[in-house]
C-alpha cells in the first residue's frame, strides 16, 4: 500500500486498519486487498484504491461501505475504486497478516502457485500443509473448497483437528 | 448493439447461466464439501459475469447496470452457449461439463489478457487464476471416477457422451466474434480449440476414459439468442424476484 500525502495523515492509517470482515484479525492492507490512499489534504477527500481477491467475493461490498463509512466519522469525502489489474495474489500478504491468521487458526497461503493455461497436473494432489494449532505437516485435504471462496478446508493427523487454509493464489 | 458489446456480452452471459446452474446443486452434491464446491466456482463465476455485464453496459452506450442486463433481457437477448443452459443432471455429466467449460474459459481468459480493451483485460487476468482453479477441480473428479469403481468410470463416460454435442458451438466463429477479434478487443474462439482439447484429452486418458467424438447432431444459435428448452425456465427462476419486485432489496 503507497500513501501519497503532504503530511502523515491519520485517515490513511484508518484506512490501513479497517479489518477484514470474513477474518477480522487481519486489516485490509495486512491481506494486500488496499493498494493505494490518495490524501487530498485542502479539500478533506481521500481516494481509496482496493483490488478483490476473488471476483465474487461477497466481501468487497461490505469493505467498501467501511471505508466509506471510516472515512464519513473522520469528516473526509471519499471515493472508493476497485481495480482488478494487476490480479491479487496471496504473495501480496504481508508477514504480520500471514502470522495472525495462523494465531487465529488458519494455515496461511504457502508458496506460489504458478498459473498458466497449459499446466496440467493429472495426479491427485497431495501437499504439505502445517497445521496452524500443533504445527504438524501431517494434514490432508478434505475439501478444495471451503467456507470463503479464499478458503480449504482440512484436517491434522497428528491433532486431529480440522481446519482452514488460506489457499495460494 | 456494437460488436464490442456483443461479444463481451456473450462471455458475460455464458458466466452467469452457468452460474445460475451451479448454483443449484447446493444440498443436491454427493457429499457437503461438493456443494460448497460447485457453490463458490459458481460464486467466481457470477463475479466475472458481474465485471462483464457492467462493461457492456458501458461500451453500447446505454448505460444500463449489470442487474439491468441480467434480469431485464429477455430470452432472445442472451448470448450464451447452450452448453451451460442445460438441466442439472448427473454427478457426470456436471464434471464433463465443468471440464470442458473450464478447459475453455482457461484458454479464453490467457488469450484475453492482451485485450485492447483495458477492462476486459484485467478481468480475464482476475478470472484466469480463479478457472484454472475450477478446471484443475474438475480434472481431480475425472481422473477419480473414471480411474474408480465400474460404476462410477460407467457413468464418467457417459457424462462425456452427453456434454458432446454442445461442445462445438464453444469454438465456432461467428461474426461477432470475428469482429471483435479483428479489432484487438476478443479472440477467435476456433484458436482456443486445440489447446481445450489437448487438456482435455489428457485427462480422459489418464482417467482411463475414451474421448467420444462422433455426434448425430451439434447445438447452435446460442450466441444470436436461440436457445434451447431449458434456457426460459433458468431464465424464469433467476429472474422472477428482481421483475415482480422492481427495487427489492434485502
Amino acid at each position: 500500500m503507497t500513501a501519497v500525502s503532504t503530511t502523515t495523515v491519520p485517515v490513511a492509517q484508518a484506512m490501513a486498519d479497517i479489518p477484514d470482515p470474513e477474518v477480522p484479525v487481519v486489516t485490509i492492507e495486512d491481506l494486500g486487498i488496499l493498494r493505494e490512499v490518495v490524501v487530498h489534504e485542502s479539500g478533506r477527500h481521500v481516494e481509496v484504491t482496493i483490488t478483490p481477491t476473488y471476483s465474487g467475493c461477497p466481501a468487497m461490498d461490505v469493505i467498501e461501505r467501511h471505508i466509506a463509512h471510516v472515512a464519513a466519522k473522520a469528516g473526509w469525502s471519499c471515493t472508493v475504486k476497485t481495480r482488478l489489474s494487476p490480479a491479487w495474489t496471496t504473495d501480496w500478504m504481508s508477514e504480520r497478516g500471514r502470522e495472525r491468521l495462523r494465531e487465529f487458526g488458519i494455515a496461511p497461503p504457502s508458496g506460489r502457485r504458478p498459473v498458466t493455461a497449459n499446466r496440467v497436473s493429472l495426479s491427485l494432489q497431495l501437499r504439505q500443509v502445517a497445521c496452524p494449532r500443533c504445527g504438524s505437516a501431517d494434514t490432508e485435504e478434505i475439501a478444495r473448497f471451503g467456507s470463503t471462496a479464499c478458503k480449504a478446508l482440512r484436517r491434522c493427523l497428528s491433532c486431529r483437528e480440522p481446519f482452514d487454509e488460506f489457499k495460494t493464489l | 448493439m456494437p460488436a464490442a458489446a456483443a461479444y463481451v456480452l456473450g462471455l458475460a452471459d455464458d458466466a452467469l447461466v452457468y452460474a445460475q446452474r451451479l448454483g443449484e446443486w447446493i444440498s443436491r452434491g454427493p457429499q457437503i464439501e461438493e456443494d460448497m464446491a460447485l457453490a463458490n466456482v459458481g460464486l467466481d463465476l457470477l463475479g466475472q459475469a458481474r465485471a462483464l455485464l457492467t462493461r457492456v453496459g458501458e461500451l453500447d452506450g446505454t448505460d444500463r447496470s449489470e442487474d439491468d442486463l441480467a434480469y431485464f433481457r429477455d430470452e432472445r437477448e442472451f448470448r450464451n452457449v447452450h452448453l451451460v443452459e442445460q438441466e442439472r443432471a448427473g454427478f457426470g455429466f456436471e464434471m464433463a461439463r465443468l471440464l470442458w467449460f473450464s478447459s475453455y474459459q482457461c484458454e479464453l481468459y490467457a488469450a484475453l489478457r492482451a485485450s485492447s480493451d483495458a477492462v476486459l483485460a484485467g478481468v480475464a487476468e482476475k478470472a484466469l487464476k480463479e478457472v484454472d482453479y475450477h478446471r484443475d477441480h474438475a480434472t481431480q473428479w475425472v481422473l477419480r471416477l473414471g480411474d474408480g469403481t465400474p460404476e462410477s468410470h460407467e457413468r464418467m463416460q457417459q457424462g462425456l457422451v452427453e456434454v458432446l454435442p454442445y461442445l462445438a458451438e464453444l469454438f465456432d466463429d461467428d461474426p461477432t466474434s470475428v469482429a471483435a477479434a479483428e479489432s484487438g478487443l476478443g479472440v477467435l474462439p476456433s484458436s482456443l480449440h486445440d489447446s481445450a482439447v489437448a487438456h482435455v484429452t489428457r485427462v480422459v486418458a489418464e482417467a482411463t476414459l475414451e474421448l467420444p467424438t462422433e455426434t448425430k447432431w451439434r447445438s447452435r444459435g446460442g450466441r444470436d439468442g436461440v436457445h434451447s428448452r431449458p434456457m426460459g425456465y433458468l431464465l424464469a427462476e433467476m429472474q422472477h424476484l428482481a421483475r415482480s419486485h422492481p427495487g427489492a432489496q434485502w
